[in-house]
This record gives C-alpha cells, structure tokens and sequence, in this order.
C-alpha cells in the first residue's frame, strides 16, 4: 500500500475544505436552522407527536442524514471531477497508486468532510429541541456507513460526469427525491399502504430509519435490514469504482 | 548497459480505429537527454503518456529500470517524473503545498528540506506561499517541474516544456535540464523547437504518423545528413552556369550573381579546392565567398517529407 499517496489525496482535498470552510458550513447550517423553523416550529406545532416523539426532535435525524448524504455526493464527484476538468488527473494516472489508494484518499476526504458538517447539524439541531440518542455508537456507525457509501457514488458521479451539468444532475434528479421521499420528514408508517410498499424499493428508507433508531428505538424497518442495507450500498459502490480503474471508463485511454 | 528505458514494438489504437503509434521501439540510456521530434499529431505525446501510465499499450512491452510498466507499474512510476505539455495545475492551491502533494502521491514521505531545494533549484522558493493563480506563465511551467522532480525520478518527460515561453525562460529550462543530467537524470523531451533540441540533446529521435523514423545521436546525425552549400558571389552577373563547370553540378543564384555548390561535409574530398580553380580558369571574378551549414531543421523536414514520399 502507498500510505504517503492515500495521506497526499487526503490532506490535499481537506485542505479545499479548510479554504472554504465559511462556505462550507454557513449554507448548511442556515438551511438546517430553516427547516426546524419550517417543519418544527411551523407545521410542527399542528403534528405534535410521531410515535411517541416530538415532531421537531423526529425530525432531526432526517436532517441529518439528508445533509451528510447530498454534502458526500458532493464533495467526492466534485474532488474527482475537478482534477479531470483541470486535467490535474494526468499526476493521479501517472502515479503509483492502485484504485484503492485513490478512493481512499478522496473518499475518506469527502467522507470526513459530510460527517464534519453532519456534526456541525446534530450540535446545531440542540438549539432548538430536546433530543437523547439512545445508541450513541449505532448512531456514529450508521453516521460514518452513510457518509462513506454516499460519498463513493459521489465519486462515481464525479468520474461519469462529463460536465458541470452533469455533475449536479444525478443529486438533483434522482438523489433529492429519493432523500425527501425516504422518511427524512416523516414515518413510513404515515402513509397509505400502497406508498409503504413502494417507499421499500427506496434505498435511503433503510438508512434514515436505521439512523432514526439509533436516536429513538424507532425503526420503519428492522435495524439487521437497515445495516444490510447500507454494506450492500457500500459494496456495489466499490465494486462498481474497481471496475472503473480496471477498464479505464471516463478516465484512462 | 540496460538501458533505463525500453520501448518495444509499442502499439496503440484508439476506440475509433486510429492507430496512433504503429510498432514504436526506442531504448534509451542512463542519463541521456533524448529529443523527440515530430509534427503535430506524429505521436509524440501519446508515446510518453503511454510510458507514464496515462494511456494503455493496446500492445508491446515498456520496461523502466527494468520493470514492466503494467505488471509491475508501482515500480515503473515511482522512477518516472513528467511535466505535461498543458499546464494543469490546482490554481488555489499553494505552490509548496501542491509540490508536496506531488512528492507523497509518488510514495515519497514529506520532506521539507527535499522540497525546499527543488522550489530553490526552480527559483520558486521566494513564490512557495502563493497560490498558484497568482503566478505567470512561465512561473506555472516551473511550478509543473517542481512537481515532476518532488520525487527524485531517475527518468524525466518534459512535454514541450518551453512552449509558448520567453527566450529567457526557455534558456533558464536549458540550465535546468542541463543540471538534471549532471545528476544523472535521464531527460526525454518533445520539442517543436528544433533549435532546442540541437542545443540540449544528445540524440534526436524522429517521429512521425506513429512510426519512429530515426534515432541517432545529434552529431552524428548532423555530420551524416548535414549539407554544406558553398556560395561564390561574383561580380559579373552570368545568364548560365559556364560550359567548363557542368560537372559540378551547380545552381546559378539569384540574378546570376553568384553559383551555389553544395558539398557533403562528410566526404574526404569536398572538391573546393578544384572548383575554385576552374572558376578562376573559366575567367570568373569573385566578390565574396560563403559557406552554409544545413541545420538540423533541414534535416528534420526532409526526413519527414521523404517518409510522406514513401508513403
């Protein structure tokens, strides 16, 4: 293994994080603040409880998990698209790294960066309702699962990606909707029957609802199903990165 | 001896049937600095990125310090350093930080007093907090070389590296080249600049429609392919070359002021000598004499023209 070149890509993309770090947590910090406003305060007052949880507390794990996921794809297609829109990517294809190194280096990167902010959330969401996380460690695995399996589709994106366009089409289009469709807001078992079933084939259901048990031994689906779910993500991921530096695909000739 | 670099019937073809390199082999010395010539589009930056790892052979071998570039490429790369023909480069970014990252990218751990004498060798030290955005075009192209030598590679790919930079700038690469040779670096450079490669390099190899036409070393080949014209300016100007003088094949010049003969430097006999008698015997008077030596951009176009003849 080239530990110095994984060290290398991880200081170096943390350091775009540090350069911008206003930006990088003012807007997702206001944004939070809004929807505990929005949804807590606002319509949060006419819901009262779900399940035996104030609606703004319900809420948060949600917010949470909706942040570290867009803020992993993002941060991990935009370190990887960036070098390749640059054409810095020549140093990455002439090193002597293996795809493991550099998935570890920008992934890890971006990864660290979506938990930071996800953090930044979980401490600011204290400022508005009473919450206790009942699985403190649970909560941190599926934290760290979650920022690490979406930053790695990220970074597929980012290696797809033939444009800034493109870039945010994949999270705009299909990411969101699966994020606000996925219990972020509200309990799977709010809906009409035929929409529980439907939001089953829904990827994120199984993390928001793991993440949610954690803070309130709450679940939609068993906790075993949420984990499985998540390692699967995680693995097709990967698996999906390792034959894009076997082949080439969108990167080397 | 090995040689650090070997090229063995190095194919490449893209998806869309364009065959970019036909079959390149190329050995290259320790410690050499090879110039490879070429139009645009002969091959030249395909053949280094497929060297570097950047392309794939569609087939032959490439070997570095005896290493195989694919099955043992961690081995292959970690001895290779190149500066790209674009400049690419992180532009908010530090410069001593970008040198870093290049440094551990290639397996090296941080080193600050080897990062600071490639940043002092490179006049870059004075510049190591600036971000990269902030410098000029040729301080960028410096900048690209730190980054090649943050790792001490043994061989060195300067892709067109003085491309678009001022004379100054360009001589400032020379030296720098010249001082990676004294510390045994083996430098590969492509040039559109034949005057570059005449002035730096040890061999010239010629490469055009993916096929190296020539290898050889600079003097050689410049005493080899290298013509001498002689010009005799006279000062009666003549319609046609004299009678007396048909054998010497020789061309009447602008305003049959004077008589061009063009000579092979390489023979034993240049017949100057003669000539200049039988120019005296047939009654001609001389206003000056000259001599040219064909340079090596004569002999770049005529090899790359006699190819496409062949063709």
């Amino acid at each position: 293994m080239n530990w110095s070149a994984v060290r290398a890509i991880y200081v170096f993309e943390m350091a775009r994080f540090f350069r911008t770090i206003a930006q990088s947590l003012i807007s997702p910090v206001l944004s939070t603040s809004l929807y505990f406003v929005v949804f807590g305060a606002a319509i949060g007052s006419r819901i009262q409880e779900v399940e035996g949880v104030s609606y703004g507390a319900f809420i948060v794990p949600g917010l949470v998990m909706l942040t570290v996921m867009t803020q992993g794809i993002s941060n991990a297609s935009f370190g990887i698209y960036f070098p390749k829109f640059i054409g810095t990517i020549y140093e990455l294809l002439s090193a002597p790294v293996n795809f493991l190194e550099i998935v570890m280096g920008y992934v890890g990167a971006a990864a660290t960066k979506a938990m930071f902010i996800g953090v930044v959330i979980l401490i600011t969401s204290f400022f508005f309702v009473d919450i206790t996380i009942q699985h403190p460690l649970a909560m941190v695995a599926f934290l760290v699962l979650t920022c690490v399996s979406f930053a790695l589709f990220g970074f597929i994106i980012g290696i797809w990606a033939g444009s800034f366009e493109q870039l945010q089409l994949v999270p705009l289009l299909i990411v969101t909707p699966l994020v606000f469709l996925g219990g972020s807001f509200y309990s799977i078992s709010m809906l009409p029957p035929v929409w529980q079933t439907i939001s089953m084939f829904n990827p994120v259901v199984y993390l928001i609802s793991g993440f949610r048990w954690s803070f309130f031994g709450l679940a939609d689906v068993p906790i075993l199903t949420s984990l499985l779910a998540i390692a699967g993500f995680t693995g097709l991921c990967l698996g999906a990165i390792w034959w894009i530096f076997k082949s080439g695909w969108r990167i080397r000739q | 001896m090995a040689p650090i670099l070997s090229i063995k019937n190095v194919r490449k073809a893209y998806d869309d049937g364009f065959e970019a390199l036909k079959g390149v082999s190329l050995d290259i010395e320790e410690g050499e600095i090879l110039a490879l010539l070429g139009p645009n589009g002969a091959g030249k930056t395909t053949l280094i990125s497929t060297v570097c790892g950047i392309t794939m052979p569609t087939a032959g071998t490439v070997t570095v310090a005896g290493h195989d570039i694919v099955r043992q490429y961690r081995a292959a790369r970690s001895l290779i350093g190149l500066v790209p023909q674009e400049i690419a480069l992180e532009p908010f970014e530090k410069v001593i930080n970008t040198v870093r990252f290049s440094r551990g990218l290639f397996g090296k751990g941080r080193k600050d007093s080897a990062v600071e004498d490639i940043l002092r060798r490179l006049s870059l030290w004075d510049k190591r907090n600036n971000q990269i955005r902030e410098l000029s075009g040729g301080m960028k192209r410096r900048v690209l070389i730190a980054k090649a030598l943050a790792h001490d590679p043994r061989v060195l790919f300067l892709d067109e590296p003085t491309a678009g930079v001022d004379v100054e700038l360009r001589k400032d690469m020379w030296d720098i080249v010249g001082q990676l040779r004294a510390d045994g670096v083996t430098t590969i450079l492509t040039t559109h600049y034949i005057e570059e490669a005449e002035a730096i390099a040890d061999r010239i190899a010629v490469i055009n429609d993916g096929e190296i036409l020539l290898v050889e070393d600079k003097d050689k080949l410049m005493t080899r392919m290298g013509q001498k014209q002689l010009i005799v300016q006279l000062t009666d100007p003549l319609s046609k070359v004299p009678a007396a003088l048909a054998d010497y094949a020789l061309v009447l010049g602008k305003d049959g002021q004077s008589l061009v003969y063009t000579y092979d430097t390489k023979s034993e006999r240049t017949g100057i000598t003669r000539l200049l008698q039988d120019v005296a015997k047939a009654g001609l008077h001389l206003r000056d004499v000259e001599t040219q030596q064909s340079s090596l951009e004569d002999i770049f176009v005529s090899l790359v023209h006699k190819g496409e003849d062949a063709a």
